[in-house]
């Protein structure tokens, strides 16, 4: 009897199955999309994927809505987490940052494997350069702040976004590279860290040009430095490090990634629609106004390649600088 | 067991609990200590604020002894049993409905909750409950689901199908 | 000055624009609504409806947004008075004495007090918006992590004497709630902290409002189901225009009050980290230290949930200053704000005045308006919300529940809390029953995270100094408020002292 309900309850779900797929055509979602964001509300990965949201359903692209979800914990642990949990999961994508790589190698414990995921679009490239008060007339260039950090000492205070952090790891790079030390002050965001900067809180920070951007067209922060490849388009007076024969060049990875094992048809969806995002005016505006580098959208198993480089260069770039030298105890 | 024993039991208990937390933040092998040039460590704030709970419980159970707070002195019983009755009925009802979520899903659970809650508990009429609990799952899903987009836990897939398959009227017709 | 006064005539006539008017509208009620649920505030209806406002220009979406920001602080009354669970923790302050009025069956006074309050509080903080725009700005940049901690001592000392009679078990509550604040990443070292039982869910921390639904809408109601048998009816209660003309009579009974609390609760809104509800726990930790009569305070004082509704809505207007002016949210409605502008294509910051005048000057005039069609709604509401009191209690126990716990789904998109609302509700419960004060904890874990960071923010600057607190030359504000907080705890003893004198000479 038992057996025989439970057939036909089978038998109906099966019909109800039959009914709702579409007749065998590309993939796309039957129920709204779980947009994960490995941060808080208001940061910068926050404000790109709620940018994006906007621009899909402004331009139709998903039959059905992105539906935007912080998992702010541990530094993006409780979202991969999540998206490892979710495998095989063809409606959930997730909006990452550098933390997709620093995490699971601070946290070994967590068991998760960011190359494991299906890996879907690279939407941006979010660069570093480093900001003081435009008010230290004494800081010029490299060589004056290098100089003025030095004859200050310990008490020279570099605001950051958290310890474990990308700031933060850049931070100690440039600690070692020109053999000061500094106090590193975490606050919590972007633009928390370039408000203390211009309330002289703190004397530089190494924000993206998102977060400084207001303020560096207001005339009180100025850039003395840019961890690019070439000079952006947005600070062409600005030299790279590189330039000055410093070799740190870092950047903020923005991609999009599916959990492990996610259905072709949906990760080709997923590739698609955020290549239309991609070739967007409005995308392409928003990366030139805020200091992005968007030129090709690297996809598929291209960003897998570029997940696996990334992850070792950072593996190496933890070891060398100390997990100690990150998190400060 | 009378409100004097619950609050012995109570306060002990808390001493535990306080220790209990100092013990994990020593064994996360946070510092607990003055950090030179940083301040105080990462452990400082749960480790001695735990330590202040478990104080603030010690001096809880000497007031006990001394009978200074008005529970130590009360020998009623801590959970009166006519109407301990509605209280436990109503949270158990509430953990199963927490529980059934994860396998029928946000609606039907919902709907069995207050079916329940009012039929057998309140005695209202079966026309009564069912229009309140249709009304609820109707509100909740137009609030929730429709116009703030919500994706509310939908249960085993066979559930969730059967919602989708509902969902998509709104799609068709009305999007 | 004249400048001022041309661009508001500006803004005021632009606000009346067709659309712009029913968006006000259309704000102001979906507000409303959302801020009266349990668990929904300000937050969660300007997050989740963000997105509906990429069908309109710039400055309707704003005004939209604002509106329902507006309507929500209003809203949270309702659900504090009523059914006695804040709305949002901007409410909690609100439930004190809104509570016991309700249960008095004065719940119609109790929420034309707090609309009259909160319109009172809009209309003053909306005017010191408009005048001190600029300076404000360049204050709240000077703030640093000495000066907010400073602050957080300022809030901590304004809450003493607010638990019950037994001090031990208000001390519990309090450090208990901090110390539930640490659960979670510690942004400081990266390290993280209390993860009980190894689960990572708790590396996100317990959110206040898994905290604050756990306690004020199971335990809450679990309490009240044991104390009452579930038989207890509320009388059904009506608000008239004449009761309304009859309650006019009494504002000035609270006015001092609320005038205080509204200028109170827009500086503190205007400063980042603060917000809306320190700005409201304060307020009412200052009308009850300075009353005549503080006894009366958690009874059913009205000038206890006047206080704290003028100074969420001024703190609501004040917040909207350093988003606007300097791209910081000074709390986490304004950061969706924030977030929202920038895919409008604006950029909050210091050249936003400068570069878009019609949409800032919009906004400022939308809140005039938005401020009397709230308060006309509200009252007009009245009736219909204090119905929910006359339900019986077979039926609204339960659906009190179910929103609990969609609501905290909702909010944090994980089961995970809901278990964790459930969990907490329970404790919080069995600790009522034995008199452990529950509002201390609660408070507690939303300034917790706050105190915590700027301390040690403030002292890794400093270099372990801990003179950094006081520093004259240096942190002048933060010597100030610190100052201001030893008077404050200062001043019950010193009153008791005075009181004890005065026995003595009149027996």
């Amino acid at each position: 009897m038992k057996q025989k309900i439970l057939r036909s309850i089978l038998a109906m779900t099966g019909a109800l199955a039959m009914i709702i797929a579409a007749p065998a055509q590309a993939w796309e979602p039957k129920k709204p999309v779980e947009f994960i964001i490995m941060a808080g509300t208001g940061g910068g990965a926050d404000q790109i994927a709620r940018l994006l949201q906007g621009l899909i359903e402004k331009k139709g692209l998903s039959p059905r809505p992105f539906i935007p979800i912080n998992k702010p914990g541990g530094s993006g642990a409780e979202a991969l987490r999540y998206l490892q949990d979710k495998a095989g999961d063809d409606h959930v994508v997730m909006m990452t940052l550098n933390s997709f790589y620093t995490t699971p190698i601070i946290q070994p414990d967590l068991g998760v494997d960011p190359t494991g995921f299906t890996p879907i679009g690279l939407m941006a490239m979010d660069t570093f350069l480093l900001w003081v008060h435009t008010d230290r007339n004494d800081i010029t260039d490299l060589d004056s702040y290098v100089k003025a950090v030095k004859s200050t000492g310990k008490s020279w205070k570099v605001g950051g976004t958290g310890s474990g952090q990308e700031d933060s790891v850049l931070t100690a790079m440039m600690e070692a590279e020109f053999g000061y030390n500094v106090t590193y002050i975490p606050f919590p965001g972007g633009g928390t860290v370039a408000k203390n900067l211009i309330g002289k809180q703190i004397d530089s920070t190494v924000n993206n040009p998102s977060e400084q951007m207001a303020f560096y067209q207001a005339g009180s922060s100025k850039p003395l430095v840019q961890f690019t490849g070439e000079r952006m388009a947005a600070f062409p007076d600005v030299p790279t490090a590189k330039e000055l024969g410093i070799g740190i060049e870092y950047y903020m990875q923005r991609s999009v990634n599916g959990p492990p094992g996610m259905s072709a048809g949906a990760a080709e969806f997923y590739r698609n629609l955020f290549q239309e995002l991609f070739d967007s005016k409005e995308w392409q505006d928003f990366c030139t106004s805020d200091g992005l580098t968007c030129d090709t959208m690297i996809a598929g198993s291209d960003l897998g390649d570029f997940h696996a480089t990334q992850y070792v260069a950072h593996e190496k770039l933890i070891e060398q600088v100390g997990a100690s030298a990150i998190t400060g105890e | 067991m009378s409100t004097r024993t619950a609050e012995l039991l109570a306060s002990i208990a808390l001493i535990v609990f306080s220790l209990g937390l100092m013990w994990t933040v020593h064994t996360d092998g946070l510092k607990i200590g003055w950090v030179p040039e940083r301040g105080p460590g990462s452990g400082v704030w749960p480790f001695w604020l735990s330590l202040g709970m478990a104080l603030t419980s010690l001096w809880t159970l000497v007031r006990w002894f001394r009978r200074t707070t008005p529970e130590s002195r009360n020998e009623a019983p801590y959970i009166e049993s006519d109407r301990f009755g509605l209280v436990a009925i109503s949270f158990i009802a509430l953990t199963a409905m927490i529980f059934l979520v994860a396998i029928v899903g946000t609606y039907i659970s919902i709907a069995l909750f207050l079916g329940f809650y009012m039929r057998f508990v309140g005695k209202h009429s079966w026309p009564m409950t069912s229009a309140t609990v249709l009304g609820a799952v109707i509100s909740i899903y137009f609030l929730f689901e429709w116009q703030l987009s919500k994706y509310l836990p939908k249960g085993l897939p066979m559930f969730e199908d059967g919602f989708l398959w509902l969902d998509n009227f709104r799609w068709e017709y009305f999007m | 000055m004249f400048e001022i006064a041309d661009l508001l005539a500006a803004g005021l006539i632009q606000s009346f624009e067709p659309l712009n008017f029913a968006m006000i509208l259309a704000g102001c009620m979906a507000g409303l609504f959302i801020g009266a649920m349990p668990g929904l505030g300000s937050v969660n209806g300007v997050a989740i409806l963000l997105p509906v406002t990429f069908l309109v220009p710039p400055t309707a979406a704003i005004i939209f947004l604002a509106a329902l920001y507006y309507g929500a602080m209003y809203g949270g009354a309702i659900s504090s008075i009523t059914l006695g669970i804040p709305g949002a923790s901007t409410a909690v302050a609100t439930v004190f004495d809104g509570r016991p009025m309700a249960q008095k069956g004065k719940a119609n006074q109790a929420m034309m007090a707090a609309a009259i309050a909160s319109f009172i509080g809009g209309t003053i903080s909306i005017i010191l918006f408009t005048l001190f725009a600029p300076p404000l700005a360049e204050v709240a940049l000077k703030f640093g992590p000495q000066e907010e901690f400073a602050l957080m001592i300022l809030a901590f000392a304004t809450f003493i004497g607010l638990g019950g009679d037994d001090i031990p078990k208000t001390i519990f509550s309090i450090l208990l709630g901090l110390v539930m604040a640490a659960v979670g990443f510690d942004i400081i070292s990266g390290k993280p902290r209390l993860i009980f039982f190894d689960m990572v869910e708790f590396q996100r921390g317990i959110g206040f409002l898994v905290l604050a639904i756990g306690i004020y809408g199971i335990g809450e109601m679990l309490w009240t189901l044991e104390q009452t048998g579930g038989k207890i009816k509320f009388d059904r209660v009506s608000a008239t225009w004449a009761e309304l003309k009859k309650h006019l009579g009494e504002i000035k009974k609270y006015l001092p009050t609320t005038s205080l609390s509204s200028v109170l609760g827009f500086f503190v809104g205007t400063l980042p980290a603060a917000g809306a509800t320190p700005a409201s726990l304060m307020a009412y930790g200052l009308a009850k230290t300075f009353s005549k009569d503080p006894d009366s305070f958690g009874k059913g004082n009205i000038s206890g949930v006047a206080a704290p509704e003028a100074a969420n809505n001024a703190a609501s207007t004040g917040s909207m200053l350093p988003m606007i002016t300097l791209g910081i949210p000074g709390s986490p409605t304004t950061a969706i704000l924030l977030g929202g502008m920038i895919i409008w294509g604006l950029r909050p910051g210091p050249l936003l005045f400068a570069n878009n005048p019609d949409f800032v000057w919009g906004l400022i005039g939308s809140m005039y308006v938005a401020n009397f069609v709230t308060v006309a709604l509200n009252l007009a509401l009245i009736p219909l919300f204090v119905r929910v009191l006359a339900m019986p209690f077979t039926i609204l126990t339960p659906i009190i529940f179910i929103l609990c716990f969609v609501g905290v789904f909702a909010t944090t998109d994980r089961m995970f809390d809901v278990w964790l609302m459930l969990v907490l509700g329970l404790g919080g419960y069995l600790l009522r029953k034995l008199n452990y004060p529950v509002a201390p904890a609660v408070l507690a874990i939303v300034l917790g995270p706050l105190a915590e960071r700027s301390m040690r923010q403030s002292l890794i600057g400093s270099q372990g100094d801990v003179t950094t607190f006081i520093s004259i030359s240096e942190h002048p504000i933060s010597l100030g408020c610190i100052v201001i907080a030893v008077v404050l705890m200062l001043y019950p003893v010193w009153s008791n002292y005075r009181r004890k004198i005065a026995n003595k000479t009149a027996f």
